[in-house]
């Protein structure tokens, strides 16, 4: 009955074309990412060279992937970091 | 010199077949000399939707194999001089066929054809990559759901990987009812999604059965909302600037309250 009011009042009911929607978003950037493997690797390049500036990493070990949760996706990196360096430049100018 | 185009989806069952068929005949209603190539190998159905199913003699892996010549396995339509059909093998292994032997294909054909359109198989394995080899244009087919358009995205991705930039989308299978109550993704939606130009839009239609049934493609039925929208493609392949249709063609109790009602329809 509610449902019938909104629609008679031209309130749009909750239609599940968002859902569908917000699901294709989420997907998208997990295929999106693995259509173009390069994507990552630059990334981990661009990574290694501004955290070397602060701190020594261990290149080898360095992970980057994205991990999917219910209702969002997050870019997860583990860096080793295997230590640090003693003077830390101000950011050069 | 002639265009060649493509017509994928990766997803199976949204309509390339009924929409290379319409398409290729609305080309030709239009006047000109078209080709369809049927390069689903071991499963082909575009002799059945264009109603030629009993002429055919030689098909693709014949010529390509040099069984016979080109000409002698194109078939001519019944309504058009002008439009043909080269039908896939039935019986053959999908490995019959090369990416040169269709870059050689499509070469050939578009010497003596305004457009050479290639049905392509569901799926991105060789016989999406033979089907891809010779277009120098693509149409992706979705529909307005999860699957279809995350398999169509995909799609676009490999084209471009390929070398074949500026896809065009049609969308299927629409339906103007389940849209409007938020239940169906809409026209922007998938355009925001997909990011490519959208060529057409065609509504869910009984009538495509019923001309599957019989052989003789929607696009020449007037009745036929979706051959409507076929045309309009068809039109807007060659390059013509023609109008979307309208979508809301029944005007609902709901609306006609709520324009008594003076609210926004």
């Amino acid at each position: 009955m509610i449902d019938f009011l909104r629609s008679v009042l031209g309130r749009e009911a909750p239609g599940s074309k968002n859902m569908a929607k917000e699901r294709l978003r989420l997907v998208l950037v997990h295929d999106r990412a693995s259509v173009s493997p390069h994507l990552l690797e630059n990334l981990k390049e661009d990574l290694i060279r501004v955290i070397s500036n602060y701190m020594e990493i261990d290149q080898n070990a360095l992970e980057v992937q994205l991990n999917r949760e219910d209702d969002s996706v997050a870019l997860v990196a583990n860096i080793p970091i295997i230590k640090m360096k003693r003077t830390y430049q101000d950011v050069k100018i | 010199m002639g265009e060649v185009i493509v017509i994928t989806s990766g997803k199976g069952g949204v309509g390339k077949t009924t929409t290379t068929a319409n398409i290729g005949t609305g080309l030709a209603a239009l006047g000109n000399k078209v080709v369809l190539i049927d390069t689903d190998i071991g499963l082909r159905n575009l002799d059945v939707v264009m109603g030629l199913e009993n002429r055919i003699v030689y098909d693709l892996v014949d010529v390509t194999q040099g069984h016979c010549r080109l000409k002698q396995a194109l078939i001519k339509d019944k309504r058009f001089d002008g439009l043909f059909l080269l039908p896939a093998a039935q019986t053959k292994d999908k490995t019959a066929v090369s990416i040169e032997d269709m870059k050689k294909l499509c070469s050939e054909l578009q010497e003596e054809f305004d457009y050479v359109l290639v049905d392509c198989p569901a799926g991105i394995e060789q016989g999406f990559k033979n089907a891809i080899a010779g277009a120098e244009r693509a149409i992706i087919v979705t529909t307005p759901e999860v699957s279809a358009v995350r398999d169509a995205d995909r799609i676009v991705g490999l084209l471009e990987a390929n070398g074949l930039r500026g896809p065009q989308l049609i969308i299927n299978r629409i339906r103007p009812d389940m849209v409007k109550r938020g239940d169906m993704m809409n026209i922007e939606d998938m355009l925001d999604i997909l990011a490519i130009e959208l060529l057409g839009v065609v509504p869910e239609d009984e009538y495509i059965v019923v001309s599957t049934n019989k052989g003789e493609p929607a696009v020449l039925d007037m009745d036929s909302r979706a051959g409507q929208a076929y045309r309009n493609i068809s039109k807007r392949v060659t390059g013509e600037q023609v109008s979307l249709i309208d979508l809301e063609y029944e005007e609902g109790l709901v609306k006609k309250l709520k324009r008594l009602l003076g609210l926004k329809g």
